[in-house]
């Protein structure tokens, strides 16, 4: 049945996709390899996370060894201009942005995709470790990836029933010492690269450096402030700060201080307790349902804030215009607004948003 | 699996099975080193000294006016860098004329010579089709002029240059010249050497001979600092055993490609007039690059307006037919094509090039098809932007 079924396989030169790529050879798909080149800094082009000359020429190799096609796509325009402005203005407004979630959404599952379908492509893959199973109705769910140390489920939750419908995830069934047994099975000479959350386009550099270069305007200096007001330092510009901080505050106080809020409009850093980090909720919009509708009534789930953060239980109350609210069993520290929130009932992931405010019960909005 | 069909004849060519034919003794049958005072030495050098009689009569040199190199970026190495020292030493000049549409083999030699040896590059403009105008020469040619680099037939756009003219205007001020025949090797005449043109590179993989062996005619008289130094080999002009299957290669690709050089020209043009008026007449926003008559006889190329030529190229590849761009790129990142800039096109244009050129084993049914399917990808590529 996959004789000869045409697929596009994003390959990076590591060993996930390169893994990825050689099992669906083997498994006698038509594949063909692909690699985004991404926006950097001019001149930093060599410390792209994930597209630098280096990588681009291992996938090369790999595709030459696998006797498969292969093409770069240019897609530094669109990266520049839909997620590096869009981090860029996250940071404007007050909010930490979450730019992979953006660029799996709109740059893999988008223009890598649709250039997929040009190429005659009936799937597209990857060497994420998120799986995705066929129900008996003809949808699509969308699952963790066995390994629980390795898990992108929450980054995939930007896909749709027909984006997963014709994705693969080759690896999202196994462990990474699988992966690794397949590489050496196929004589694949693959980096397996440090795992590494830093920006790609960031060039192995921190962010607040890049916005001082980019966006020289959110680098505001201002108040830090305590919950009551009190005037304890100055901060560097509320863009330097992650809600939950606690080192480099340059504040001397008698306990641990930690970042609080960021108040916007009136440009400070509220700072405060440990136990004022916690919150009873938060509430979500640009909703993603997975299986296409949103659920009518209120349910209990486990929710992700972060992508390495753990899994929470709690209850999910949709609330039309996909928008939600969430509230947790037990009070959740350094919820951030811009991040992804992630729900998912036992594997299976139901949809994800953008937080838009966290809350306690007290103050929760009418 | 689907039928591939190879239009980048530009790009290289096949090797003619009968070019191999004659390699392969000399691979472990006739392998002594042509500079050995031995039998097996003897062997090999009557093999190289036999092709280099060949070489120079296709290109209307005597023998001892051909060097043999390993491609043919070397032989434009060896003659700009070579002639330039040479003249300098001889005359003071250090003036370089070029043009801006050269190979980078030509380009960058000479921008290495400004950078690091304190030459000077002047640029000769071109008209719209990239050609050089010899009243452009002509003022050009001052009195501290070390050399001219002007190439035979452009890569990107097929346009051939007046080198009758340009020689005779170099050969009146005493100026050196030399011309990259890469290109124009496999379809136009080469026995021009002694008449007009003093260094003639050409490499063997563009006239169905083997990759990694060229040659460079060098006018007798003509002083060279070798730029490859050791055993004295070709006359001091290119130090290093000379790679003799290859050379061999070479010389027999030559002979072939001159004895049918009319007749392939008659076989490529009628194709290659089909092929342009079938894209000009069938996608919207296209121009032919180049000139229209003064070009390679195996050579199309197109600029389409607000298209990106990568993009175009992979979907082409993936539909089956192999095509290259002036801003081909293999890691994502498309340049707009220097040669576009130099003959006027605007940025709407110059990243949106196409180059077809096609082979000996190219059929009318494969221009028809290709004709047939261009249309919709230019329109998929300019809808996806």
């Amino acid at each position: 049945m996959k004789k000869g079924t045409s697929v596009v396989v994003a390959m990076s030169g590591g060993v996930d996709s390169s893994v990825a790529a050689a099992l669906l050879v083997e498994q006698g798909y038509d594949v063909t390899g692909v690699m985004l080149r991404l926006w950097s800094e001019p001149g930093k082009e060599d410390s792209n996370r994930c597209c630098t000359p280096d990588a681009m020429a291992g996938a090369r190799r790999v595709a030459a060894k696998l006797g498969i096609p292969f093409y770069a796509l240019n897609s530094q325009d669109l990266f520049h201009d839909v997620v590096v402005q869009s981090f860029i203005e996250g940071y404007r407004n007050g909010i930490t942005p979450n730019p992979c979630i953006l660029c799996n959404q709109l740059i893999r599952w988008g223009f890598m995709y649709e250039t997929a379908q040009e190429l005659g492509a009936e799937f597209m893959a990857t060497g994420h470790y998120a799986q995705v199973h066929s129900k008996p109705d003809g949808n699509v769910e969308l699952r963790r990836g066995l390994d629980p140390d390795k898990d992108q489920s929450y980054v995939m939750s930007v896909l749709t029933q027909e984006k997963l419908r014709r994705t693969l995830f080759p690896v999202g069934g196994m462990a990474k010492p699988e992966v690794r047994a397949h590489a050496r099975r196929f004589g694949l000479t693959v980096a397996d690269r440090a795992d590494s959350q830093d920006l790609c386009f960031l060039a192995g550099q921190d962010y607040r450096s890049f916005l001082a270069r980019h966006a020289p305007e959110v680098v505001q200096p201002g108040k830090i402030v305590q919950a009551d007001g009190r005037h304890v330092g100055e901060h560097q510009g509320l863009a330097f700060y992650t809600i939950g901080q606690r080192k480099g505050l340059g504040v001397a106080a008698s306990r641990p201080l930690y970042v609080l809020e960021k108040n916007l409009a009136n440009n400070e850093l509220v700072v405060g307790d440990e136990a004022h980090l916690g919150r009873s909720g938060l509430t979500a919009g640009g909703m993603n349902w997975v299986s296409g509708t949103a659920p009518a009534e209120p349910f209990e789930a486990e929710v992700k804030i972060r992508y390495r953060a753990v899994l929470a239980p709690a209850v999910v109350t949709p609330q039309g215009n996909n928008q939600i609210t969430v509230h947790f069993k037990n009070s959740m520290r350094d919820i951030t607004v811009g991040q992804r929130v992630v729900i998912y009932n036992g594997e299976v992931v139901r949809g994800g948003g953008t937080i838009q405010t966290s809350f306690n019960t007290i103050e929760e909005p009418a | 699996m689907k039928e591939r069909i190879y239009l980048d004849y530009a790009a290289t060519t096949p090797v003619d099975p009968r070019v191999v034919e004659r390699m392969l003794p000399f691979f472990s049958g006739t392998f002594g080193n042509p500079s050995s005072v031995h039998w097996f030495g003897q062997q090999a050098e009557a093999a190289l000294e036999s092709a280099r009689e060949t070489v120079a009569g296709a290109l209307g040199a005597r023998p001892e006016e051909i060097v043999f190199t390993s491609c043919g970026t070397e032989s434009d190495n060896l003659a700009i860098r070579g002639m330039a020292f040479a003249q300098r030493e001889k005359t003071g000049a250090q003036r370089i004329i070029t043009t801006p549409v050269e190979h980078h083999a030509v380009l960058h030699t000479v921008e290495q010579l400004v950078e690091l040896n304190g030459f000077k590059m002047d640029l000769l403009p071109v008209d719209q089709y990239g050609m050089v105008d010899s009243e452009d020469l002509r003022h050009a040619l001052r009195d501290d002029v070390a050399l001219v680099s002007i190439m035979y037939a452009n890569n990107e756009i097929g346009t051939i240059n007046p080198m009758a003219e340009i020689g005779k205007l170099c050969r009146q001020r005493g100026v050196p010249l030399h011309s990259d025949a890469v290109q124009a090797a496999a379809h136009l005449p080469m026995n021009v050497v002694r008449d007009q043109i003093d260094l003639l590179a050409i490499g063997a993989h563009k006239f169905y001979g083997p990759k990694g062996v060229g040659a460079l005619a060098v006018r007798k008289n003509v002083g060279l600092h070798p730029s490859q130094t050791g055993g004295g080999q070709e006359d001091g002009r290119r130090a290093g055993t000379q790679n003799i299957p290859y050379i061999v290669g070479l010389a027999e690709a030559l002979k072939l490609t001159v004895d049918d050089l009319e007749a392939r020209r008659r076989r490529h043009v009628a194709k290659r007039d089909h092929l342009i008026a079938g894209v000009l007449g069938n996608v919207p926003g296209s121009r032919l690059t180049g000139h229209p008559t003064e070009r390679l006889p195996n050579h199309a190329s197109f600029a389409f307006e607000n298209l990106d030529g990568n993009h175009l190229l992979t979907l082409l590849d993936a539909t089956g037919f192999a095509c290259s761009s002036g801003s081909a790129c293999k890691v994502g990142d498309p340049k707009p094509s220097a040669v576009l800039n130099a003959i006027g096109l605007s940025q709407a244009w110059t990243l949106g090039s196409l180059r077809v050129t096609l082979g000996e084993s190219t059929t009318l049914d494969q221009i028809e098809s290709f004709i047939e399917v261009l249309p919709s990808l230019v329109n998929k590529v300019r809808g996806a932007a």
